[in-house]
């Protein structure tokens, strides 16, 4: 079977700080990353790769910097890796970036599964796989836990509010993927090498049938109005009593004086 | 510029699980009320499912001014498939200028497909709304970076404005069982050829008896400090006296005392209790993501570094193991005293 991965290369979220004199993010020697649900993603197409054989594609979008985090993916399982850039695509919101992505799938080919991750740690927005779906007129399961294949169709495992759902579907299909019980492999010195070696294909807006007017900026449909810090609270109440009982028995009085319970 | 005259009224879909509205739509009646207001339109409570008619007529006691019903045993189960054609030919029909989604799971799967199909923007799980003054479309902030930094979005040139909503950001009215407001029943059918996924099983994980996170007032959550599995039943009493669900971090959940549907964080769950209780959560930024939104936010750790307590309203500086049974007894002890 042929899977497409989607992969984003983003910040490191978890390494952002922020500068409390300026109230601005602080991305300086913030290091950019596969991101986190995409490398699930991937392991989870590697696994389904070994059991029933096939290829693995990772598709990016982003500027050429990206194509190192496109290496990584070829360091631990996926056979190829196109990176699709231009300026004309800076800016784009999810409609417009599933759009792109729809279209380069599109020229890539013909995919039996389709996996992204649930969502990029940068956006947190979760749209662009299911856009990316109907774009492509296919079905979608989200939030899913494990992937497996019988007698041709898909079963997915989806993760819900209170546990997980079976899902029975058929290829092609678009499958985004949350943390799962499968933590990514490493690469090996010898995969890594190999992976620094290959030659990773540029496509551009030129190499896929696409309406400009419905990319980058000005094809998105939402804007950014503005963008601030969270406002800092104010530090709260600190509770050190002697024994545990008094510590329980202050934070009781305080929050019914509160009317909080 | 675009006037959008065709397009009034504020819809909320609200979502249902085995016949049942999810706490998320109704809470969602009431931004939607003020939203509503704002521009003079009508709040619609949009409603689909399986005999599903007493959900209508909870939206109408919690605020709606107007139902849209489409039953059908087709709708019985959630599938991407049928809700996104329902929703979208009734958004067709009916061109809504506002639709609000809580940002469930089953909410943030069948958003994206309606706002793709109706190519429209669609902002994703949003913890404020208001009225933009300049122009009257809707200001949708969302948290993004992991919650470092907020943005406000708007969806200015193409209708209608969607966005999916955080749960339990709002608080629900209280509800008047004595409103009165109509029911229209739209006859939209989805044929089962055309529903391309089926469920084969459901399981829930989460104890019968226990609150899912995501609709839970109050969250008590454990982390790393508890040192080993069995020290969850600490956590577990202390929850079962307050009426709350259980939250666990990451660190212990990759240790594997919990399982995943417990945890809250950036690979976790994103909640928004009245009240959240960290013990043993040093408070990670990826846990905070999941959790910083909370109204009340108390921490047990004994290390007084911790991260957590930047955040904390209360924070108590002390062995959890010797705090957490004390508090559990407390609230006992006050609870029948009320």
């Amino acid at each position: 079977m042929d899977i497409l991965v989607c992969v984003k290369q983003v910040p490191d979220t978890t390494e952002i700080k922020i500068d409390r004199e300026t109230n601005t993010l602080i991305r300086a020697g913030v290091p950019s990353i596969v991101n986190p649900f995409d490398a699930f993603a991937l392991e989870l197409g590697v696994r389904l790769k070994e059991k029933h054989g096939g290829t693995i594609t990772i598709l990016s979008m982003g500027p050429e910097q990206a194509k190192a985090a496109l290496k990584e993916c070829l360091s631990v399982g996926a056979d190829k890796a196109v990176l699709l850039s231009d300026r004309a695509f800076g800016g784009s919101d999810t409609l417009a970036t599933s759009y792109i992505l729809s279209s380069a799938v599109k020229k890539l080919g013909k995919f039996d599964l389709i996996l992204c991750g649930k969502q990029a740690i940068d956006g947190d927005t979760a749209q662009v796989g299911p856009e990316m779906a109907e774009h492509l007129g296919l079905p979608q399961v989200t939030y899913a836990l494990d992937i497996d294949m019988k007698d041709g169709d898909v079963i997915v495992k989806r993760e819900t509010e209170t546990g997980y759902e079976m899902i029975k579907t058929k290829t092609p299909a678009v499958i985004t993927v949350v943390k799962t019980e499968f933590e990514p492999r490493y690469a090996t010195i010898k995969s890594k090498m190999a992976a620094n070696k290959a030659v990773i294909p540029t496509i551009t807006s030129a190499d896929i049938e696409i309406d400009l007017t419905r990319a980058g900026l000005k094809g998105s449909p939402t804007k950014v109005k503005k963008t601030f810090t969270p406002s800092v609270k104010n530090s709260g109440v600190k509770i050190k009593e002697a024994t545990g009982a008094e510590a329980a028995a202050k934070l009781v009085s305080l929050l019914d004086e509160a009317k909080l319970i | 510029m675009n006037t959008f005259e065709d397009y009034k009224n504020l819809w909320v879909y609200i979502e249902t699980e085995d016949g049942a509205a999810k706490s998320v739509g109704l809470e969602l009646l009431n931004p939607g009320r003020m939203l509503a207001d704002a521009n003079k339109e009508k709040l619609v409570a949009v409603v689909i499912g399986q005999n599903v008619e007493e959900v209508a007529k909870k939206a109408i006691a919690y605020g709606a001014d107007e139902v849209l019903l489409i039953e059908g045993t087709e709708y019985k189960d959630y599938s991407t498939d049928a809700y996104a054609n329902a929703l979208n030919k009734l958004a067709i029909k009916y061109k809504p200028s506002v639709i609000l989604i809580g940002a469930t799971n089953n909410g943030r799967d069948v958003g994206p497909r309606l706002s793709c199909r109706l190519k429209t923007g669609l902002t994703a799980d949003c913890t404020a709304l208001a009225i933009d003054q300049e122009s009257g479309n809707v200001a949708w902030t969302r948290p993004a970076f992991g919650g470092n930094l907020m943005a406000t979005i708007l969806c200015p040139n193409t209708r209608p404005q969607i966005g999916t909503v955080r749960p339990g950001v709002f608080k629900k009215n209280e509800p008047d069982y004595n409103r009165n407001a109509e029911i229209i029943r739209e006859n939209i059918t989805t044929p089962a050829s055309d529903i391309r996924t089926t469920i084969l099983e459901v399981v829930k994980t989460v104890g019968e008896n226990a609150v899912n996170l995501e609709e839970a007032e109050i969250i008590v959550s454990g982390g790393r400090g508890l040192g080993k599995p069995e020290n969850f039943a600490i956590i577990k009493g202390l929850a079962n006296a307050l009426g709350a669900a259980v939250g666990a971090s990451r660190a212990a959940v990759d240790a594997g005392w919990i399982p995943h549907a417990h945890q809250v964080g950036q690979t976790g769950k994103t909640v928004g209790p009245k009240i959240y209780i960290a013990c043993g959560i040093s408070g990670a930024i990826q846990h905070l993501a999941g959790m910083s939104s909370s109204d009340t936010i108390i921490a047990i750790n004994k290390d007084e570094d911790a991260p957590i307590f930047d955040i904390a309203d209360y924070g108590l500086i002390g062995d959890l193991f010797e705090i957490v049974p004390a508090l559990t007894e407390e609230i006992k002890k006050y609870k029948n005293t009320k």
